[in-house]
């Protein structure tokens, strides 16, 4: 099965009505973020707490929102897709009210959602050591014949059913399917305990101080990790194609970040790992087109760049596709059915796939272009020969001197600086 | 050719051999197998469920303590050698920041003694430099040595009690350390993964447990206001206002000396035990000899008067001293079993020498770690058989190949994070994600490689013999720049960054060697047996 068998489409030859697109993008993503005064950053960067709170059924939003409203909790609330969970997001910047906020809004959800104790032991909190501590008497007193050892397993088993079951017990009833409780168990159990219908399962705090600085160690790691890859690059081909793939990998990252902005959806630390994995696939797109490119070089001397790029993008063009394709489809899939946590990773992903596929062709091999007709303009108006790379040095001087061509890249490289 | 393939077989079965005994060891059973995984595998806490917490260290609270420490020994020596002064009392610095702008203010020495106070106080605190403010008022700040030394012991001792505490609730594969950032010397991070019950945890990490015996002057009082009027709003020198705990929505306070009789920081052991006459759980503490020896001092001399119970900064409970007590004591008041035992837990473990603040909290319930597993699971699994269906029916035969490097490049991914002792987070699994593009990626490139090639009219072997030596050139470029760009990463980058890094790197080593040589291997397999190869299925 082959898709594409020869193609000769003519991709430089369009390649304005893509720069433009590119540009109207960038520029889109930079006045959202402008106006609404930089990236949304979550927690992660800005401080503030997430907490995630599980329900046996899940309460209308609106009513959960107008709950902790009326405490005057300044909370945002979001639902878990696909689960009976809500995360709710605290922006507070200050650590110690940070943590009185946390408290009161658990509180808060407890007293209007939850179940009554009646004196009861609830057995959707707290782990397994202490449930053990709260039955051991009553299993006692009730005649229930259980050494510590037994009991401390007894309990470890009712939480480990409840991480099973998505960090709630329903009902007590339930328990009957837990190894080791009997019918004389489980009504001690029923006498003990009772099973409150929401449970926090996850936290995260991040203190202002501490977000801060991840924003900028994560942001110096990403810069360093371009100007790494720009220096590789240009001592494998030449300064310009590093230059280009760099400015191309820029350009996917700064079009992804703007695409966030203006969906208003958060900057996390899941998604900046997210942007590190488009800015590894579209470096590496860039660098098989390339790779094509300077392999062409060697082979077809006498060829115009711009034909030559064209001949290379088609040549590569059935692997671009399907790798892309390939990759964009899982994406999608994380992105469609992953879920409320992984949807920013997964948003990130197939903006970056479909930007960072197209971008090799449209951004990277067009500055290619623009820099030798700039150069030939400039020292060589009647030069026909293309920036061959080192490892093209010719052997034969058959061909219109490409090593003049090259010399001539590099004193241009001098003036530049 | 025949030879070299069968060396090639050899090198590569030997690496999957390597590489499944890393994974799994040598499992005599099902049970053991999974047990092995477990052992080998190490989940990061987003994935295992747990907690991470990074903590400041107020080291403000530990220069007060010194501080105050030398104000009672100060007034004691300056008695004895019949030094009179007004006043001996320091500030309150209330951060981090200014914790070593701790000042003692020393008023009131008569100039006929300054020559002897001087004497006295360098003599015996050499710690502290002593400034004049005028003929009667000196200053006593800390030296900076002196101030970096006690820094760094409040460090080592928070890090040490803690230990103790994650050690005594079993909790054990958590560990303590500093952050590690280079401006954060007060911060601490501390990892607990698999823990059941993080709230709990995190309430006894918390608890600084300084127990005190103090001297009630007054009270109780209704509320702090009522405590304040009774002495005129200003409350007496050397005294402050200790809360009760709440109990039943009551709290009251009490007038109570504000230097310790005893500070039982050097607690030799305590028990929670039920109590025989009305079974309440109460929990019973042993001081060390010099402690002792000094509340024996005490009781001695003051029975009939009240002293307070204090464990962080709370009055527990108020007796009035019948007899000379010498070492024991019992905390009353916990209203269930757990708060007992947790209270000696802590007392235990000794207490805290400065209150620690919580910076990062990231707590993962062990319930929404197994959904994120078999999401994950799911997710990866589901993308996994797709691009492996697309493989086997774009491809062919060769397909087959393809899949066939991605499972051991999958494999060998496994077995070197085992290897290594590196911990798989959600990153982690980002680049994960990633190492599979690109090993699909160098597949496509292979094949479309070699595809080209027949197309020109090669004949076969030398098709694909073409189609790797062009398509490596690519390879190598497009891991190399990769791993160049992990490189900073795993430099600069915190964490998460870090895991997602060290993750890429090993799966781009293992799809270089996977992609290039074992499909290479199985192609000239494949090939060496026919004499005449005129089709390759691909």
């Amino acid at each position: 099965m082959e898709l594409f068998r020869n193609t000769n489409f003519d991709f430089l030859g369009k390649k304005w009505p893509f720069i433009i697109l590119s540009l109207i993008l960038t520029a889109a993503g930079l006045v959202s973020l402008a106006l609404k005064g930089g990236p949304r950053y979550g927690i992660d960067f800005k401080g503030g707490a997430l907490i995630r709170v599980t329900f046996t059924q899940r309460p209308p939003v609106d009513k959960v929102r107008a709950v902790l409203d009326a405490k005057g909790l300044n909370a945002d609330v979001q639902e878990v897709q696909g689960k009976q969970e809500d995360i709710i997001g605290i922006d507070v910047r200050e650590d110690k009210a940070l943590q009185t906020a946390r408290q009161n809004i658990v509180n808060t959800l407890t007293a209007a959602f939850g179940q009554p104790a009646n004196g009861k032991y609830n057995v959707n909190a707290g782990g397994a050591d202490a449930l053990a501590n709260q039955l051991r008497l009553p299993l006692q007193t009730a005649g229930v014949s259980m050494n510590d050892q037994q009991v401390n397993e007894l309990a470890a088993n009712i939480i480990g059913y409840r991480t099973q079951h998505s960090g709630l017990v329903r009902n007590l009833d339930d328990l009957r399917s837990v190894p080791g409780v009997t019918p004389q168990v489980l009504n001690v159990l029923k006498q003990q305990l009772y099973p409150d219908s929401l449970a926090v399962i996850g936290v995260d705090q991040v203190g202002p101080k501490i977000g801060a600085e991840l924003q900028h160690k994560a942001i110096l790691a990403v810069l360093y990790a371009l100007g790494g890859m720009l220096v590789y690059i240009a001592f494998r081909f030449e300064w310009i194609y590093g230059a280009a793939a760099v400015i191309a990998v820029f350009h996917d990252t700064i079009i992804t970040i703007g695409l966030f902005s203006i969906f208003n959806k958060e900057i996390s630390l899941t998604v900046v790992a997210a942007l590190l994995t488009l800015v590894g696939y579209s470096m590496n797109d860039t660098i098989v087109t390339f790779d094509r490119i300077r392999e062409n070089l060697k082979l077809l001397r006498r060829e115009k760049l711009e034909p030559l790029i064209n001949l290379s993008v088609n040549q590569t063009l059935s692997r671009t596709v399907l790798t892309s394709g390939l990759t964009l489809l899982t994406a999608l899939a994380l992105f469609l059915f992953g879920g409320q946590v992984l949807n920013g990773f997964a948003f990130a992903l197939v903006c970056g796939i479909i930007v960072g596929t197209y971008s090799s062709v449209y951004i990277a091999s067009p500055i290619l272009v623009f820099f030798n007709n700039f150069m030939e303009g400039r020292k060589h108006p009647s030069a026909s020969v293309s920036s061959a790379p080192r490892s093209g040095a010719p052997k034969t001087p058959a061909v219109a001197a490409p090593k003049a061509s090259k010399q001539n890249v590099r004193g241009g490289a001098a003036k530049v600086k | 050719m025949q030879r070299n393939i069968k060396i090639k077989a050899v090198i590569i079965v030997a690496v999957i051999l390597v590489c499944i005994y890393g994974v799994i060891g040598l499992p005599k059973s099902k049970a053991e197998l999974v047990a092995n995984w477990k052992h080998n595998i190490h989940l990061g806490l987003d994935l295992s469920g747990g907690t991470q917490l990074v903590m400041q260290v107020q080291l403000q609270d530990a220069f007060k303590a010194t501080a105050d420490t030398v104000i009672e020994r100060m007034k004691e020596e300056l008695q004895k050698d019949g030094i009179p002064f007004t006043t001996i009392d320091r500030n309150d610095p209330n951060s981090l920041e200014t914790a070593d702008k701790i000042e003692i203010d020393v008023k009131g020495v008569p100039v006929a003694k300054t020559g002897q106070f001087r004497s006295t106080v360098s003599d015996q605190y050499s710690d502290w430099l002593l400034t004049p403010i005028n003929s009667t008022d000196y200053k006593l700040t800390m030296k900076p040595t002196e101030a970096l030394k006690l820094k760094q012991d409040t460090m080592s001792q928070t890090t040490a009690t803690i230990e103790r505490k994650i050690n005594a609730l079993g909790l054990a594969e958590s560990s303590v350390q500093p952050t590690g950032r280079s401006d954060a010397e007060a911060e601490l991070l501390i990892q607990l993964p698999g823990v059941d019950d993080p709230a709990h945890v995190k309430q006894i990490l918390q608890t600084q447990a300084v127990l005190e015996w103090d001297e009630v002057k007054d009270g109780p009082y209704n509320t702090r206001e009522e405590g304040l009027a009774k002495h005129g709003g200003i409350l007496p020198l050397g005294t402050k206002l200790v809360p009760t705990l709440i109990r039943g929505g009551q709290q009251s306070w009490y007038l109570v000396s504000r230097s310790a009789i005893v500070r039982g920081t050097d607690i030799r052991d305590a028990r929670a035990s039920q109590d025989s006459t009305n079974g309440r759980w109460v929990t019973n503490f042993v001081l060390d000899q010099q402690a002792a020896k000094k509340f024996e001092n005490y009781t001695s001399n003051n029975i009939g008067n009240r002293a307070a119970i204090v464990v962080d900064g709370q009055v527990i409970s108020a007796p009035t001293i019948q007899s000379r007590i010498s070492d024991s004591g019992m905390i009353t008041g916990a209203t269930s079993q757990e708060e007992a035992s947790d209270l000696a837990l802590n007392l235990r473990a000794g207490s805290l020498p400065a209150s620690i603040v919580p910076e990062e909290e990231r707590t993962v319930g062990p319930s929404l770690g197994a959904d994120s597993i078999r999401e994950g699971f799911r997710a990866g699994l589901a993308g996994l058989i797709a691009v492996v269906i697309f493989m086997l029916v774009y491809y062919r035969r060769s397909g087959i190949n393809a899949t066939l490097a991605l499972v051991l490049n999958a494999v060998i991914l496994i077995a070197a994070l085992a290897y290594f002792d590196a911990t798989l987070t959600l990153p982690g699994i980002a680049g994960v994600i990633l190492t599979i593009g690109m090993a699909v990626d160098s597949n496509v490139l292979i094949f479309e490689r070699i595809r080209e090639e027949l197309r020109a009219g090669k004949a076969v072997v030398a098709a694909v013999d073409a189609g790797f030596s062009k398509a490596f050139a690519t390879i190598v470029d497009t891991h190399v720049t990769t791993v160049v760009s992990c490189l900073f990463l795993f430099i600069f980058g915190t964490g998460p960054v870090k895991g997602f890094a060290v993750t890429l790197v090993i799966g781009l080593v293992a799809n270089v060697f996977t992609a290039v040589f074992v499909s290479k291997t199985i192609f000239d397999w494949e090939l060496s047996g026919k004499r005449q190869v005129t089709a390759l299925s691909i």
